[in-house]
Formats: structure tokens, C-alpha cells, sequence
């Protein structure tokens, strides 16, 4: 007899929202698998789940039907005790017996870790599949997260995140019955809500999916990202243009549709005199629509529409398409027109009633800050020489930053802040140093993201974000795992990311300090100290890690070794990685490494340095050839290593450095550190400390991670 | 470019017609049709029918047309798409029944429109009114991209947890009766076989923009907002104080008048630009204060053993 069968699990809901589809197709799986496993339901066969704007399915290939029985050795009292001197059987050994409800006869004697006890099988029947299932399926619906769930039969009814309206659970041809609310599971399922039948009965999980497909619900993703990936090609393909990729779009629209159609429509190319990120906007944000775009990469007056539908033989909806784009973008050029009425800078006063945070201010006090701190970043930069974004720029680019925060546009796109004020910058005259700046403010949105185009922008965008990380530290709203509600996190990363990619000098401690006392400044009772700096320091630190190790790869050995020696120049930090990597794999740069570690742990074990700590080396007390001569290498390495290190040669540095291993090595091997004679010992104590500090300006290398040991 | 527009046109179906059809349709599913409020409010939720109803145990089903209005979104009668003042079809179904998306769906069918010819989308629309207090989750449902109906299950009204839900079906009347008529302008629709909605409404549209932009007095409004915060405090006070058998016939139902009046009056001095973001967060507080105290004078009264249950 067969011993295993075909498992289907399908939950049919209301609309699911498509933002939460992806998620949710992982936690079933993962929440049915963890069952499957605790039961012992398990065969090599995977879960398999599926989801669809009105259904999340599961389907395993093979559940075994019955649970394996349970073969458990109990163990009871010792030989000793169980059996008497002539080999019968004690009281302990029938209590024990009468105990585990079996006969005397099933007893055994077996070797255990406390010598030979009397022993019995003792074995659990599995239960059948169906009636394990009918226990943990509820279990397991009612665990799939949520973001928002809802109830709808009453309080003490399921929760869930819309509505349950049918759930079909089958093993094989059986049904595992069990109740969600008002809803019992059956074999009866549901096509797509106009196009297929409403009630579809499932023989078996292995036609679930072809039975829904020809009732046009497509339950697997990737079948609806194909179908509509592949008519985006050939519907958006025609006439010379294709389609304005959109990863993001993409992934709603598989999860809005059962079964997905594209659908081609038109509008009037007088819009076109419209930005194209305002109509790209106005087309992806509301309609979910992909733009289309000309070879020359502006865009075609068209747009394609992913409907839930099979067709649209009448050309009904897409008349209806085109009619509600047409309004939306009559909108857009109000917007367009109406607020550019005025100048940008004349929406400067309304920021004043704009709240950017509560004790923080009015974002028209944020802006004036901002002016104050990318001022000062741009005259240091022009002081070492680089003059690309200019003081009045920068200023004027800070200035119009947040004005379009009060325009008509933005309130109705808030994605677009930013966007919509450098054009209106644009167009209404400011030089590209400046619209673009404005433009670019917010970027980079994430860790791979673009930086701002000039070094206008890099200034704006480092100043604006510097000034909400050290205003939030300031007020107590530091992020939590939990909560980061001003984003600080990506705001931060951001900073690193244009430091680093565009080679920027900015001392870290300074600027830091510069935007908290411009803060303190500015608000009154608001006191950015040096705690407040620190913690800024250490989150941008921190970020910089993370960026270090994610996007650049390095390892984080690496580069905590070298953030360790010294952080306030990322570029230069950089660098320095860059630097042991290259050398971390020579011979003997990681045994070093191991006896750097070997001297930090000495000289803590010496106690506080002011005991033992020599004002100056005295090399009349070497003793031993292999202290004088580690002595004399390290004073001929550090001179050189020194030249190297002020011109940048951080890896030639590094490989002189590393060649002090054999010294180091001989120096362990026949010196005796801590010394009977005391002055013996501060001496070498002292060789030892300066070797550490002279040596650790690049990277300290005790914070190595040796990757293997010999 | 005039793109040829093959909507559906339904010559014969005013704006007058819709409303007929839409009431008939509830009103053959056992639901109360019930009158527009006659105080200002910015949406159907607002109506004691919706706001009042919705809380405690006892089954209801009611359908009216509410005029809502939104100082803010008034446009002088210049956009053709939007208005101070626009027609939502309000449906309560309390509790939620188990086919409501389909009964939803038939409803428009008895509109005219041929379901299976169009696009029609549920799209996830949590619905929120701060200053009630409520909040429910659903969609917006889309007719060939265009958002015709809002369609929420309550969960939280007046700040109180709801058993049993509610479902609220409000639907857009302008906007589908534009569709249906193919115009690309609101005040194109017909609301009789002879009138144009422009000709009914346009100076109505017109004179409020204008007050609610530029004439409305910022600091009468402000006073106004104050005298019915005040009386409306004033009432739900002493309704504690009554004893059980006065409170029985005690007017909480007119302190909730006047916590309307504040929500709209909030809504106006919004439109006059002469709030910041930060009082607009109090004000909006004050209202929703308010509203949860009628919320629980309403249940305590109404159904004074349910709340010593829960209490």
C-alpha cells in the first residue's frame, strides 16, 4: 500500500494586499514545514507555496500518511536490584513492569552508562496524517504574520488579513476537516472572481494548479511574471519605443492580479510637455501603469495597463484607462502651472509652519541650519583645493532644498520631494549647479543607489542628512532595531556612500561638531555636547562598517583593524583597507598580527602604564641580542614605514612593517618579558609598548582575525 | 488628441437615475434608506447612521446619500474632476455578511455596468479618520483604473473596538456617474434627462471655494471651533454626572453635533492655510477626543449592560 500522498493546502481570502503576497508565500511555507518536521510528516519532498491575490496555497509532493511509529528503550532498575540471587525477577522488577503497563516477559537486561538495567520496547503507533493535519492546519493559518490583520466574524472570531472565505485541505483524495471561523475546510475551490467558475471542486493536489489555471487564476508568481513580462515585450515593443523598465511596478502588478493582461492605451502627447519623472510618477503611482519610452529616451505618449482580465474585445477598458490617466495627468499639469505662480523662493516663509520635528523646528529653521553647514563644507573643501561646488552655490541650492515641500505637487506626489523642486529650479532659471543639486538632495536612497550627479548636491545631501542625524541625537530619537522613523539609518549610509565615491575630504569629528553647535545655535534649549557628538560618531562609524563590508566587501577584521587606528578620514580609511587586504595574505603579515595580540595582552596584564612605562628606551639595558636587534629593526622599519605612511604608501608600509615578523618571533622565543629585574622589565615593557603604538597608526592589528591556525 | 472614447454611454441614466437605482438596490436588501445629515460633515462615515450605529451589539443595515464636504479640495468649479462638496452613497451593513464583495459586485450590475467586460480591482485601501477615532482596513475598488467605491471593515470607531463588524460600502457618485455618462467633466454629468450638474451646482462650487480659500474669517472660525468644542465638553460632563435613569433621555446625541461642527470648522481653518503642521496635529486630537467621549457616553447609554461586561 501506498504510504505516502499528495498534500494541498489552500487558503481562499479576499483580496489579499499585493505588498504582503511575497512574504506571506514564504511564512506558509516555512510555518507548514516546521510542522510537517515536528510531526514526523516529513519526506524529502519540499513545500511548495503559491499565492495569488485571493489565495495562498501549499502543496507538498509527499506526506507520508501515517506518522512512523515510535520505538522508545525505557530503562529500569540495575541488574542487581531487578533480579535476586538465584536469577528471579524482584518486587522492583514487576513494579517497574506494572509501571510501564507491560508484562514481565517483555523485559530485557541491556548495557547502559549506569551498568546492565532491565529494559523494554516501549512503541508509540503513529497517528494518520489526516487527523495530525486537522490539528495544526488552523494552528498553522492563524500563524502566517501579518502586518495589519483584521477579525470579521467578532473579536474572539480568526484573524487574519482580510477576510477567509473558503480553505481546501486535501491529502490525496481525503479531506482534512477543521473550521476558521465560519469557514470548513472542503475540496471546493474558486476561479478568478468574473472569468472562472465559483466553485471548482479539486480532486487531487496534483491538478490544483492546471484545474485553477483554466479557471484563469494563476496561482504560481513566476506564471504570472512570465505572461506578463513576455506581453510587456510584445505589446510595449511595438511602434519604435519600449518599456520604461520598473522592478518595483513589476513586483506589485504580479501580486494585483490573478491573471494578468497588458493592455496598451494612448494619451495626448500635448503632456509630454510635462517632466517625464512627473508623468512617470503620476502613471506608476497611481494606475500602476509602465511608461513607455522612445529610442531618443523621452517618452512615447502611451502606457501599458496590467488589467485582471482576459481581454478587452469591446475596447471598453481601455477607454476607461486612458480616461482616468487623462484626468490625473490634467492634475499634474494644474500642479505644474499653479505652482509655479510664484517663484520657488517665494514658497520660503510657508516652511516656517512646516514642522520637520517638534523640538527640532520648522524645517524653514532646518534650512537655515543647512545654510550654515554646507557653507562651511564647501569652504573646506575649497581650501584643499577642490572647487567644483561653490559657496554661493551651495547655498542657494540649500536654500530652495525644501521649498517644494509647500507646493501643490509634492503634497499630492510626497515621492517626488526633491524631484519637483529642481525642476521647477529648472525652469524657472537656476543655473544646473543648483537645480541639479536640488534634484539629487535625497539620494542615494540605499546602499547601491546613485549619488548626486555634482558636488553641489554631494554637499547638500552630506549637510541635510548630517543635520537630522545630529538634531535627532540631540532630542533622544536615536533608532532602535524597531523604530527609525526619520530614517537615520539610510540617511547615514548615504553620507558615507558620497564621501567614499567621491573621494571627499571631510573630517568626520569636525563636521560633526560643526553641525552640533550650528544646532545649538540655532534652537533654542537644545544641547548637542560631546556625548551627543560621540554618539553621532559612533553611528556613522557603525554605518561606515556596514557599508565597508557590503558594499565594497571587505572583511570586517579589516576593517575594524584599520577604524580602529583611526576614522576620521573614510577616504583615507579606505585606503588602508585596501592596503591589508593586499597583504593579508602574505606570510607574514597574520602571525604578526597574532603577536601584536600577544603584546596588547602583556602589557594590560602589566597593569596601568604609568607603573612600568619609561619616558624613553634605554637601550644600555637590552640584555639579550634579540631585544637590541628587535630594537634596531624597528627603528630603521619605523622611520621608513613613517615616509611611506605620510605618502599614502599604506601597502609598502604594511610590508615593511610585516617583515619585522622574524624579529618579533625571535624576540618571544629568547627574551623574557616580565623580567625579575625591574628595570630589565619596564625597559622591555616599554620596547614593547611603543612597538604597538608605533605600529598600529595604519591598522591595529591585534584586531585581526586570524583566519587559520597552523 | 481626443481619443474616441467607447465607454459604456448610458444616455438614458442621470445622476438623479444612479442614486434611484443604487437606493432601490439596498433598499431591496432590507436596508434602511436613511436621508442625508444635516450638519456639515466631510464624509458619510461622519453620519450618526454610520458613527453612532456601527458601535455596539445590534445588527443594522442603512443606505443614504451623503453631500460631504472638503473645504481643501474645493477648486472654484475649475477642475473638472474635483469638489468642495461631492455626493458619496453610503451603505452599512453591520454585521459584515459573508457574500458582501458579491452583493458589492451585484450592485453595480444594477448601475449598468457588464461586470465581466471590465477591469475590476480590489486594491488594498486601509481606511483611517483621525479625528473620529476610527479606522477600519479594505480596499478601493477600481473600475478600468478609476476609484469608484471605498470599501472598509471597521474595526475601531469612536476609539472602541467593534463586535460585530461593520462593512461600509461608500461609494463615489460623481465620479460614476461621469464614467457611466462618458464625460470627461463632473459638471458635464446630467443630473436630470435635461439638467447638466454644472447648472445645478457650479455656483455652489464657485461661492464655497471662494469662502472656504479666501473669506472665511480665520479668527471667527477659530472662536466658532472653540464655543462648540466647549459645548459639546459641556454636554458629555454632565452626562456622567446624571443618574441612570436621566441619562436614559440625556442629548449625547447633540454633543455629537457639535463635535462635528468642530471637525468641519477644523477642516476650514486647514483650508485657510492658517494652521501649522503641529496644530493641525492638536486640533485634529481635540475633535478625536471628543468623538471617543460621545462614542462611549452612546454605548453606556444605549447599552448599559454590554459595557459593564467588557468594563
Amino acid at each position: 500500500m501506498k504510504d505516502r500522498a499528495d498534500f494541498l493546502l489552500e487558503i481562499g481570502c479576499e483580496e489579499i494586499p499585493a505588498g504582503m503576497l511575497p512574504a506571506a508565500i514564504e511564512e506558509l511555507q516555512v510555518i507548514l514545514e516546521k510542522y510537517f518536521a515536528a510531526n514526523n510528516l516529513s519526506t524529502n519532498a519540499p513545500v511548495v507555496t503559491y499565492g495569488a491575490p485571493r489565495r495562498l496555497a501549499a502543496i507538498c509532493s509527499a506526506l507520508l500518511l501515517r506518522q512512523p511509529d515510535q520505538v522508545r528503550e525505557i530503562t529500569g532498575p540495575p541488574k542487581s536490584v531487578a533480579y535476586d540471587d538465584v536469577g528471579r525477577p524482584t518486587r522492583a522488577a514487576e513494579s517497574f513492569a506494572q509501571k510501564q503497563g507491560v508484562p514481565l516477559a517483555q523485559l530485557y537486561l541491556v548495557q547502559s552508562p549506569r551498568g546492565e538495567c532491565l529494559a523494554f520496547k516501549q512503541v508509540t503507533k503513529g497517528r494518520p496524517a489526516i487527523a495530525i493535519l486537522q490539528e495544526v492546519l488552523p494552528k498553522a493559518i492563524s500563524e502566517i504574520p501579518w502586518p495589519r490583520s483584521m477579525y470579521w466574524t467578532g473579536m474572539n472570531g480568526p484573524h487574519f488579513i482580510r477576510p477567509i472565505r473558503w480553505i481546501v485541505a486535501l491529502l490525496g483524495g481525503n479531506i482534512a476537516r477543521f473550521q476558521v471561523g465560519d469557514v470548513f475546510s472542503g475540496d471546493t475551490s474558486a476561479g478568478h472572481r468574473f472569468l472562472g467558475k465559483a466553485k471548482i471542486k479539486v480532486r487531487s493536489p496534483k491538478d490544483y494548479v492546471e484545474r485553477l489555471r483554466a479557471n484563469f487564476s494563476l496561482v504560481r508568481p513566476e506564471d504570472r511574471r512570465r505572461k506578463i513580462e513576455s506581453e510587456l515585450h510584445s505589446v510595449g515593443g511595438r511602434g519604435g519605443v519600449k518599456v520604461h523598465p520598473d522592478a518595483g511596478l513589476m513586483e506589485q502588478v504580479v501580486y494585483l492580479n490573478e491573471y494578468p493582461k497588458i493592455l496598451r492605451g494612448e494619451f495626448d502627447p500635448a503632456f509630454l510637455e510635462l517632466p517625464k519623472e512627473i508623468l512617470i510618477t503620476v502613471m506608476r503611482g497611481h494606475q500602476k501603469y509602465f511608461a513607455l519610452e522612445r529610442k531618443d529616451g523621452g517618452l512615447a505618449p502611451g502606457f501599458l495597463a496590467v488589467i485582471n482580465q482576459k481581454g478587452d474585445h469591446a475596447g471598453v477598458i481601455r477607454a476607461g484607462h486612458e480616461r482616468v490617466l487623462r484626468a490625473r495627468f490634467a492634475d499634474a499639469r494644474f500642479f505644474w502651472e499653479a505652482d509655479q505662480k510664484c517663484r520657488l523662493a517665494d514658497y520660503l516663509p510657508k516652511l516656517n509652519g512646516v514642522t520637520f520635528q517638534e523640538k527640532l523646528g520648522s524645517y524653514g529653521q532646518k534650512i537655515e541650519r543647512v545654510r550654515g553647514l554646507v557653507r562651511w563644507i564647501a569652504e573646506l573643501w575649497f581650501a584643499e583645493g577642490i572647487h567644483e561646488a561653490s559657496v554661493g552655490g551651495v547655498d542657494r541650492a540649500a536654500e530652495l532644498a525644501k521649498c517644494d515641500l509647500a507646493t501643490e505637487m509634492v503634497r499630492e506626489f510626497p515621492e517626488l520631494q526633491g524631484v519637483v523642486g529642481g525642476l521647477y529650479a529648472e525652469a524657472q532659471g537656476e543655473p544646473a549647479e543648483v537645480s541639479h543639486a536640488v534634484y539629487d538632495q535625497y539620494l542615494p536612497a540605499g546602499l547601491d543607489d546613485e549619488i548626486p550627479r555634482n558636488l553641489t548636491g554631494c554637499a547638500l545631501s552630506i549637510a541635510d542628512k548630517l543635520d537630522s542625524l545630529v538634531g535627532c541625537f540631540a532630542v533622544g530619537l536615536v533608532p532602535t532595531g524597531s523604530s527609525d522613523p526619520f530614517a537615520l539609518r539610510r540617511a547615514t549610509l548615504g553620507i558615507v556612500r558620497i564621501i567614499i565615491d567621491r573621494k571627499l575630504p571631510l573630517p568626520l569629528s569636525a563636521v560633526i561638531s560643526k553641525a552640533a553647535s550650528i544646532l545649538a545655535a540655532g534652537q533654542k534649549g537644545i544641547s548637542a555636547g560631546t556625548e551627543v557628538e560621540r554618539a553621532v560618531s559612533e553611528f556613522l562609524l557603525d554605518r561606515a562598517r556596514y557599508a565597508f563590508k557590503e558594499r565594497w566587501g571587505f572583511a570586517y577584521d579589516e576593517v575594524n583593524a584599520v577604524l580602529a587606528a583611526d576614522s576620521d578620514d573614510l577616504v583615507d580609511a579606505q585606503q588602508r583597507i585596501e592596503a591589508v587586504r593586499a597583504i593579508r595574505r602574505t606570510k607574514d603579515f597574520e602571525p604578526l598580527a597574532i603577536s601584536f595580540k600577544r603584546i596588547r595582552k602583556i602589557l594590560e596584564k602589566a597593569g596601568p602604564s604609568a607603573q612600568w612605562k619609561l619616558s624613553a628606551l634605554q637601550p644600555v639595558l637590552f640584555a639579550e641580542a634579540a631585544e637590541r636587534g628587535l630594537y634596531e629593526a624597528a627603528v630603521s622599519v619605523a622611520k621608513h614605514a613613517e615616509e611611506d605612511k605620510r605618502a599614502r604608501r599604506y601597502r609598502q608600509a604594511l610590508e615593511r612593517i610585516a617583515g619585522l615578523r622574524p624579529k618579533v618571533d625571535l624576540f618571544f622565543e629568547r627574551v623574557m618579558v616580565m623580567a625579575d629585574d625591574v628595570d630589565l622589565r619596564k625597559n622591555r615593557l616599554t620596547l614593547l609598548s611603543e612597538l604597538l603604538t608605533q605600529f598600529s597608526t595604519i591598522a591595529d592589528f591585534s584586531e585581526i582575525a586570524p583566519s587559520e591556525r597552523g | 488628441m481626443k481619443a474616441k472614447v467607447k465607454l459604456q454611454v448610458q444616455r438614458g441614466l442621470s445622476f438623479q437615475d444612479l442614486i434611484l437605482k443604487l437606493e432601490r438596490f439596498w433598499s431591496d436588501r432590507n436596508c434602511i434608506l436613511q436621508q442625508p445629515y444635516d450638519v456639515e460633515v466631510g464624509a458619510g462615515t461622519m453620519h450618526p447612521e454610520t458613527f453612532l450605529r456601527v458601535l455596539g451589539p445590534e445588527p443594522y443595515r442603512v443606505a443614504y446619500v451623503q453631500p460631504s464636504r472638503r473645504p481643501a479640495d474645493g477648486r472654484y468649479g475649475e477642475n473638472p474632476n474635483r469638489l468642495f462638496k461631492h455626493h458619496q452613497m453610503q451603505v452599512i451593513l453591520k454585521p459584515a455578511p459573508a457574500d458582501v464583495q458579491d452583493v458589492y459586485l451585484e450592485s453595480l450590475g444594477a448601475m449598468g455596468i457588464q461586470l465581466e467586460d471590465h477591469d475590476i480591482r480590489f486594491e488594498e485601501d486601509n481606511w483611517e479618520s483621525p479625528t473620529l477615532g476610527a479606522w477600519g482596513v479594505g480596499w478601493q475598488v477600481l473600475l478600468d483604473g478609476l476609484e469608484i467605491t471605498q470599501f472598509t471593515y471597521f474595526q475601531q470607531c469612536g476609539g472602541v473596538d467593534l463586535d460585530p463588524v461593520s462593512v461600509e460600502l461608500t461609494y463615489g457618485l460623481d465620479r460614476i456617474a461621469a464614467y457611466l455618462q462618458g464625460v470627461d467633466s463632473v459638471y458635464d454629468v446630467r443630473w436630470t434627462k435635461d439638467l447638466s450638474y454644472g447648472s445645478v451646482r457650479l455656483a455652489e462650487e464657485q461661492q464655497f471655494s471662494a469662502y472656504n480659500f479666501e473669506h472665511a474669517d480665520p479668527h471667527t472660525t477659530r472662536k466658532l471651533f472653540e464655543l462648540h468644542e466647549r459645548e459639546a465638553a459641556r454636554l458629555l460632563d454632565g452626562y456622567a454626572k446624571e443618574s441612570r435613569a436621566a441619562k436614559l433621555r440625556y442629548p449625547v446625541m447633540a454633543a455629537y453635533d457639535h463635535c462635528l461642527k468642530c471637525s468641519h470648522l477644523f477642516n476650514l481653518l486647514d483650508s485657510r492655510g492658517v494652521i501649522s503642521t503641529t496644530e493641525r496635529a492638536q486640533l485634529m486630537a481635540r475633535v478625536r477626543q471628543l468623538a471617543c467621549r460621545v462614542a462611549e457616553s452612546y454605548l453606556d447609554q444605549r447599552y448599559p449592560a454590554v459595557r459593564g461586561e467588557s468594563a
